[in-house]
C-alpha cells in the first residue's frame, strides 16, 4: 500500500472528519475535486452573488424540456433525447409529458391554422420563466411550406421565440447547439423578454366587424376565444 | 423492367369490355386513365355502379377518391382495385355541374368513403347526398371557401375558433347506456404520435366512441405539389409525407406516378440502389413504429426505445452516406438516382454489410423485449382486433392489412423497381389484433434484409461501365393535356398512391395524395369500441400513423 492510501478510513466515527480532511488534504485538493468550477472559487470554497445571478445560473443548468412533437423535426428531437446524441448530458433533457412541469418548448415542425390556437395554449399552460427553442424552417417561416393556404409562417407569429435553430429537419447536433446556446443566455441572464405577439387569442366579439365575422356570428359564441389570420399582412 | 406497364398475369383479370357489359346503361361515357379503364356514371347513380362493380365483379378495395374542379364541372373519381391483384383496377368517374356540385355518396359501398369524401367536400367543394356526416375534416370548421377550387382566395382572413374542451362530467347523450364521460386526447399528447385529437366518450373506463379528429398538420401538400414542376420541384416534398425516415418510399411513390405518365425509362442499375435505399427506409421507419409501440404500452422509454433509436441510426448512417441528408433524402430523381453510391463503395458495402450482420442479433433483443414479453402480450393479444372484412371496407393496407390476414403487398402483387428479381416473402399474420401487427413489422424488417442483401450483392459485382444512374430525362417535362394516371407503391404503413392529371404544361393540374395512413386510421373506432382506454392507445400505436400523412 503505498502511503497515500493509508490515509483511507473506515471507521464510521472517523469518516466525517478524517476521510474529508484527507480528501481535501494539506497537499491541496484530490484530483477528482479539481474541477474548473473549483478553480473558479480559488482557495476559498465561499461564492458571493446576487441572488439573481444564481437563479440564472439554475435554471440555466436544469431544464425541462416539454414532450412536443409537431412533425418531421420530431423525429430528429426524439433523437437528440435518444441515445447517441443525449441532450440530457447538458442538463437539458428529460422530455416532460405535462406542459406544467416543463420550462423549455421546442416547436419542432410546421404550425398550421387549426393547431396554432392550441399550440398558444399549451405554452400558456407552462409556468414562467419559460423559454423556446423554434427548431427548423417550418417554425421560423413556413419553411417549403410558405405558400400553403392553411401554414401559419413561423411560430412567431404565435408564441415569443428565444433561439431559432435553421434546417429542414436541423441535425441532432444542431439542436443541441441550439439548447446549449440557449442555457447559456439564460444563465447569462441574456434570455429575451416576450415582444412579439402579432396574433393574441381574442374573444370573438371583440373582433372588428367585416365580412368574415359577419359571416360567423351566428355559428360562434360571442365568448368564444377565437384566432384570426390575417394571411394576405403576414410576412 | 418492371416499371413498364405489367403484363397480365395468370389470374384472370377483368376487361374493360366486361365491365362495360355489366354496368350497362349506367355508362354514359369513357375517360380512360393510364393505370385503368374510367366509366363515367351519373351522379345520382354512383351507389348502384359501386355496388355492382364490387359485388359482381370483385372490386373490393377503394384505395382512393380523387375531387377536382374543371372549368365547366365538378368531377370525383373512384379508383377500385382488387386486393386479391391490385393491377386489375377501374375507374368509376362522376361528374357535377358547377352550379350544383351534388353526388351520391359511396360510403354505403366503401366504408372508406366516408373520410375520404369528406376530404373531397373540404378541399375541393363537392358535396356527397347520402353521406352520414359531411363535414370539414382537415381544415377548421369555420373556413370559408374550398381551396383546392378554382375561385379561391388565398388572401382572404380566416378565423379559427377554439372552443373550451367540453366538460368531463356534463353528462351527454351519445350513448343509452348510463353515463358517459367525454374525455379529449391530444392534440397535444405523448400518445398520439403527433397532433391527433381523439374525441372519446367513456363509459367507466370502456370506450363507447372515438372520433378522430384531424387536420392539425394539414401542410396544403396537395397544393404545393401543383405549384411545382415535374422535373424537380416536386421531388423533396414526398419527403415530408411520411417523415419517419421513410423517405425514398414516398419519393418512389412520386418516381414512380411521374414516369409512368411521362413514359420514362429507369436503367437497371439505379433500380436495384432504390430497391436497396427504399428497403433501408422501411427499417427505420419501423424500428420507430416498434419503440414508440413500446413506449405507448408500457411507457418504456428507456430500454426498447433506445434500442430502436440505435438501430435507426445505423440505418440513418448508411442512409446519409449515400444520400448526403439524414431524414430528408431527396435522392430520386425521374429516370434514376441524383448521384452513385459512395466513394470508397467497399466501405459503402461494408457499412451495411456489418449492419446486417448485427441485425438479427437485434432483431433477436427485440423479440426478448417485446414479443416474448408476458405483459406486452396481455396487452395487445386479443385487443385492438380488426376482421379481415372490416380492414378492407376501411381501405386498410400495409402492415395493417397483413397483421388482419390480408395477403396484400404492392411490391409483389404491382412489382416495380427491382422487387420481382429478388428472393423474399410477405409477412402475414391472421391474428387481427395489435400483437399480430407488431409481429408483421418485426417479420418486415427481417424481409428488408434479405432484400437489402441481395441488393448489395448485385451492385458489388456491378460492371463499372454499366453504372448507369438516370436515364435520359428532358429538361423540362410536359405530359399530354389531359392525361389522367393513378399510381401506387407499398410505403412504409401501405399503399401510398398518387393521382395526377396533366393539363399540358410542366406543372401538374390536379395533384392528390393517397396515404395509407389517413385510411389506415379510419379503422380506429372499430378496433377500440368497446376496449379499455389503454387498449384504445395500443391500437392507435400499433397503426403506426404518421399524422404528416393523414393530413398531408
Amino acid at each position: 500500500m503505498s502511503s497515500e492510501q493509508e490515509r483511507f478510513v473506515t471507521d464510521t466515527t472517523k469518516v466525517g472528519s478524517e476521510t474529508r480532511d484527507a480528501r481535501i488534504g494539506a497537499s491541496g485538493t484530490d484530483n477528482r475535486f479539481n474541477s474548473k468550477l473549483r478553480e473558479a472559487f480559488g482557495s476559498s470554497p465561499f461564492i458571493l452573488t446576487k441572488f439573481d445571478r444564481f437563479m440564472e445560473w439554475v435554471r440555466g443548468s436544469s431544464m425541462f424540456m416539454l414532450q412536443f412533437g409537431i412533425a418531421c423535426c420530431s423525429i430528429e428531437m426524439m433523437h437528440t433525447y435518444a441515445v447517441k446524441h443525449d441532450l440530457d448530458r447538458f442538463g437539458a433533457g428529460v422530455p416532460r409529458a405535462s406542459p406544467r412541469q416543463a420550462d423549455v418548448i421546442i416547436v419542432p415542425g410546421t404550425i398550421v391554422s387549426k393547431f396554432a390556437p392550441r399550440m398558444k395554449r399549451v405554452y400558456d399552460q407552462m409556468p414562467e420563466p419559460k423559454f423556446v427553442v423554434g427548431m427548423g424552417s417550418c417554425t421560423i417561416s413556413g419553411g417549403p411550406f410558405q405558400e400553403g393556404y392553411n401554414v401559419i409562417k413561423g411560430a412567431e407569429e404565435v408564441i415569443p421565440v428565444d433561439i431559432h435553430v435553421p434546417g429542414c429537419p436541423p441535425r441532432p447536433e444542431a439542436l443541441v447547439y441550439g439548447v446549449a446556446k440557449l442555457q447559456e443566455r439564460i444563465a447569462n441572464g441574456e434570455s429575451s423578454p416576450v415582444t412579439v405577439k402579432p396574433y393574441e387569442l381574442e374573444q370573438f366579439s371583440d373582433l372588428d366587424r367585416d365580412e368574415v365575422v359577419d359571416k360567423l356570428a351566428e355559428q360562434i359564441d360571442e365568448d368564444d376565444l377565437v384566432m384570426r389570420y390575417n394571411w394576405a399582412d403576414s410576412p | 423492367m418492371s416499371l413498364e406497364e405489367s403484363t397480365p398475369e395468370t389470374v384472370e383479370q377483368t376487361t374493360a369490355e366486361e365491365i362495360d357489359a355489366l354496368l350497362g346503361d349506367l355508362v354514359i361515357d369513357r375517360d380512360d386513365h393510364l393505370n385503368a379503364p374510367g366509366f363515367v356514371v351519373r351522379p345520382d347513380e354512383v351507389q348502384d355502379t359501386l355496388f355492382r362493380l364490387r359485388d359482381e365483379a370483385g372490386y373490393d378495395h377503394l384505395s382512393c377518391v380523387t375531387a377536382q374542379e374543371y372549368e365547366d364541372r365538378y368531377e370525383s373519381i373512384y379508383h377500385l382495385k382488387k386486393y386479391d391483384d391490385p393491377t386489375d383496377e377501374v375507374s368509376v368517374v362522376v361528374p357535377t355541374p358547377t352550379d350544383d356540385p351534388v353526388s351520391e355518396s359511396a360510403e354505403p359501398v366503401y366504408r372508406t368513403a366516408d373520410w375520404h369524401e369528406r376530404e373531397a367536400y373540404d378541399l375541393v367543394g363537392v358535396q356527397y347526398e347520402d353521406h352520414p356526416d359531411l363535414r370539414r375534416i382537415l381544415l377548421p370548421e369555420t373556413w370559408q371557401g374550398h381551396p383546392l377550387g378554382r375561385d379561391y382566395d388565398q388572401d382572404r382572413p380566416q378565423i379559427v375558433p377554439l372552443r373550451e374542451h367540453a366538460n368531463p362530467l356534463q353528462e351527454d347523450h351519445q350513448s343509452d347506456a348510463g353515463d358517459t364521460m367525454f374525455l379529449n386526447i391530444g392534440p397535444h399528447h405523448p400518445a398520439t404520435h403527433g397532433v391527433l385529437h381523439l374525441k372519446t366518450v367513456l363509459d367507466g373506463e370502456q370506450v363507447v366512441d372515438v372520433e378522430s379528429d384531424i387536420g392539425y398538420l394539414h401542410r396544403c401538400e396537395e397544393q404545393i405539389c401543383q405549384q411545382g414542376t415535374y422535373r424537380y420541384q416536386i421531388m423533396p416534398y414526398p419527403d415530408r409525407w411520411d417523415y419517419i425516415s421513410a423517405g425514398l418510399l414516398n419519393e418512389w411513390a412520386y418516381a414512380r406516378v411521374a414516369e409512368d405518365l411521362a413514359d420514362i425509362d429507369v436503367p437497371e442499375y439505379a433500380q436495384v440502389i432504390r430497391t436497396m435505399g427504399a428497403e433501408l427506409c422501411r427499417i427505420a421507419a419501423h424500428m420507430l413504429a416498434v419503440g414508440t409501440f413500446a413506449l405507448d404500452v408500457y411507457g418504456d422509454f428507456t430500454a426498447i426505445f433506445m434500442y430502436a433509436v440505435r438501430d435507426r441510426e445505423k440505418v440513418q448512417n448508411i442512409l446519409e452516406e449515400m444520400t448526403g441528408q439524414r431524414l430528408m433524402f431527396n435522392y430520386f430523381r425521374l429516370g434514376g438516382v441524383v448521384w452513385d453510391l459512395p466513394e470508397p463503395r467497399e466501405d459503402f458495402f461494408e457499412l451495411i454489410r456489418d449492419f446486417l450482420d448485427d441485425l438479427p442479433e437485434a432483431l433477436e433483443e427485440y423479440h426478448d423485449l417485446i414479443s416474448a414479453n408476458e405483459i406486452l402480450q396481455v396487452r395487445t393479444v386479443d385487443t385492438g382486433v380488426l376482421p379481415p372484412e372490416v380492414a378492407k371496407s376501411y381501405g386498410a393496407t400495409g402492415p395493417v392489412a397483413r397483421g388482419s390476414g390480408i395477403d396484400y403487398d404492392l411490391r409483389r402483387d404491382d412489382p416495380y423497381g427491382y422487387y420481382d428479381e429478388l428472393d423474399w416473402d410477405v409477412p402475414v399474420e391472421d391474428g387481427c389484433d395489435n400483437y399480430s401487427r407488431l409481429l408483421v413489422r418485426l417479420r418486415e424488417v427481417e424481409e428488408s434484409a434479405k432484400i437489402i442483401e441481395q441488393c448489395v450483392d448485385l451492385l458489388e459485382d456491378w460492371p463499372e461501365d454499366e453504372r448507369t444512374i438516370q436515364s435520359n430525362v428532358p429538361r423540362t417535362i410536359r405530359p399530354d393535356d389531359d392525361t389522367e394516371i393513378y399510381r401506387a407503391v407499398e410505403g412504409a404503413k401501405g399503399e401510398l398512391g398518387i393521382y395526377v392529371r396533366a393539363d399540358g404544361t410542366e406543372k401538374p393540374a390536379r395533384f392528390k395524395i393517397r396515404s395509407p395512413c389517413f385510411s389506415n386510421l379510419q379503422t380506429l373506432p372499430e378496433m377500440s369500441n368497446g376496449e379499455y382506454i389503454p387498449d384504445l392507445i395500443a391500437s392507435l400505436g400499433s397503426l403506426d400513423i404518421v399524422l404528416g400523412e393523414v393530413d398531408r
